[in-house]
């Protein structure tokens, strides 16, 4: 019997190469966050006053509450087609550390579901009344901010993966952890909005950012085994 | 290594059965007496606050319930992660068991802190740095408890909610200063002052006799609670025909 | 007593919140109890499931 022997990072790239291949595959799965953060943001809007001075009052809460809630959309999709055929299991049972694979999974899913929120946020807060001045800060912040999210949410989503209610629950986990993103990315966008310096929050951003790619994927392997015994 | 084996006889449930049931007297009966006692010296004989006048009488439940109501996240998150690590299913039974003692003093310390807030600041809610944590520190206790229910299987409600209440701890002080912060920029009012050496004696020991009386009064129901939890998972009858259950 | 119980025009205010910690503290006390009794009477059951058996086998 011949071995085939992988290194650990051509396994993690495999993982992320897999992942991005099936998403280019199912593109809905892609699109339908980013569709639900632009309606979410047309809400406003309709909900306030089309008065153009108070929507530029709210154009970073917007943002963030929109994509905050459209990232939480996009986690139900992180474990569960990989849990339904079988991948999973064959990922824990790869002998490689199932805390590096799900990094890569969860990068994966960070690239598919924040960057088109990177992308798409410029526009809403256009609408809103931004100008283009804002627009570095803010897509750095909403770049940092799903990241953390897309991590803290794998955690989650993991936990509930062998539950029997799935996206409410993950909602109820996942929203109380994600109040610091909230609070920062807000900040930096209105802060640069104002055409003042947002390297407050943006760095604070960053170190909450490098605190939950650090510890996530443990917590996340963790709770995948448990899910999965 | 005699720590290790008492606490290995410890965590073996008959024997922490047994001495679960002779603390709880020990444990009830004097939280009774101090809270009581406290209660009696923070209505009666503290004098009115000079600032506040009669409504920081408020403080001698309010604080209390702050107190402990952080002081069961961490007891909750330490026990499960003693029973992650070490597979204890003692651990896990009391980090089961503190959840909802916690959510409970959260729940109370977020209502009193609203009907001390309505006088100070006009307000039924205000977002003011310590009121906002403490909500989101009751998520944190919603969100622990909805995850233990969704499971049928307790091994694994037990090491799930385990993972979420480490997770957890681990993001309190995060949420907390991102809370501070946010709260610094916007100018809250902070009308609510806590302790402070200011406070004379008159205030500070009624105050200080409900702190240890409600901490003393989790651990009485601690006890209860672990001892049921033990009961329903124990899959042994023997040892529960020798307790007398029958 | 009327001054005590206004407490200084504060007492709707003071009052709900002491009531308020009784009834947590009284939900606390039912609430482990009531787990209490329905583990031991859970315990019994098994504890008397247990005895058929053995007196079946004696049988």
């Amino acid at each position: 019997m011949s071995e085939v022997t992988t290194s650990l990072s051509q396994a993690a790239w495999l993982v992320l190469e897999r992942d991005l291949k099936l998403a280019f595959r199912r593109w809905e799965q892609v699109t339908h966050p980013v569709v639900f953060f632009l309606m979410v943001a047309s809400l406003f809007p309709l909900a306030l006053s089309p008065e153009p001075s108070q929507l530029r009052n709210i154009a970073a809460c917007v943002v963030w509450v929109g994509a905050l809630l459209s990232s939480l959309l996009a986690l139900e999709s992180l474990y569960r087609a990989d849990q339904d055929d079988g991948t999973l299991e064959q990922l824990t049972l790869s002998g490689q550390p199932l805390s590096v694979l799900l990094f890569a999974k969860t990068l994966a899913h960070w690239l598919l579901s924040g960057i088109p929120l990177v992308v798409a946020a410029p526009f809403v807060a256009i609408s809103m009344g931004a100008t283009a001045e804002a627009f570095g800060v803010l897509m750095t912040s909403v770049a940092l901010g799903t990241g953390v999210l897309s991590f803290l949410g794998s955690v989650g989503a993991a936990l509930t993966l062998g539950s029997r209610r799935g996206s409410v629950l993950l909602s109820l986990l996942v929203l109380p952890l994600a109040l610091p993103v909230l609070i920062f990315g807000a900040r930096a966008t209105d802060l640069a909005m104002h055409g003042e310096s947002a390297a407050g929050p943006l760095w604070l951003l960053s170190a909450v950012l490098i605190l939950t790619v650090t510890l996530a994927p443990w917590a996340s392997a963790a709770a995948v085994r448990i899910s999965l015994e | 290594m005699a720590t290790w084996t008492w606490f290995h006889k410890l965590s073996s449930p008959p024997h922490f059965y047994r001495i679960a049931g002779k603390m709880i007297p020990w444990y009830a009966i004097p939280a009774a007496i101090l809270i009581v006692l406290g209660i009696y010296g923070g209505l009666f004989s503290a004098p009115a606050d000079y600032q506040q006048g009669e409504a920081f009488r408020i403080i001698y439940v309010h604080a209390p319930a702050a107190w402990l109501s952080l002081m069961c996240y961490t007891t909750m998150a330490v026990a499960a992660a003693v029973g992650l690590i070490w597979r204890i299913k003692l651990a896990h039974a009391l980090a089961a068991a503190t959840a909802p003692i916690g959510a409970s003093f959260a729940l109370l310390c977020l209502a009193t802190g609203s009907l001390w807030g309505r006088p100070m600041w006009g307000t039924w809610w205000e977002w003011d740095a310590r009121l906002t944590s403490q909500l989101i520190l009751f998520f944190l206790y919603l969100g622990y408890m909805a995850l233990r229910s969704a499971y049928d299987d307790l091994t694994r409600a037990d090491r799930a909610s385990a993972v979420l209440a480490i997770v957890g701890v681990v993001n309190v002080p995060i949420i907390h200063f991102s809370v501070n912060w946010w709260n610094s920029l916007h100018q809250g009012s902070t009308v609510i002052r806590k302790g402070g050496p200011a406070m004379p004696p008159s205030m500070l020991i009624p105050l200080l006799m409900c702190f240890a009386g409600f901490t003393l009064l989790y651990a009485a129901l601690a006890c209860v609670r672990v001892r049921a939890e033990v009961l329903q998972r124990e899959r042994n009858a023997t040892w529960l025909k020798e307790l007398g259950a029958g | 007593m009327d001054a005590f119980l206004s407490m200084g025009g504060y007492g709707r205010f003071v009052w709900p919140s002491y009531a308020l910690a009784a009834a947590v503290l009284a939900w606390n006390i039912w609430s482990a109890l009531r787990l209490q009794r329905n583990a031991l009477e859970h315990a019994r059951r098994r504890v008397a499931i247990a005895r058929g058996d053995a007196d079946r086998q004696a049988l």
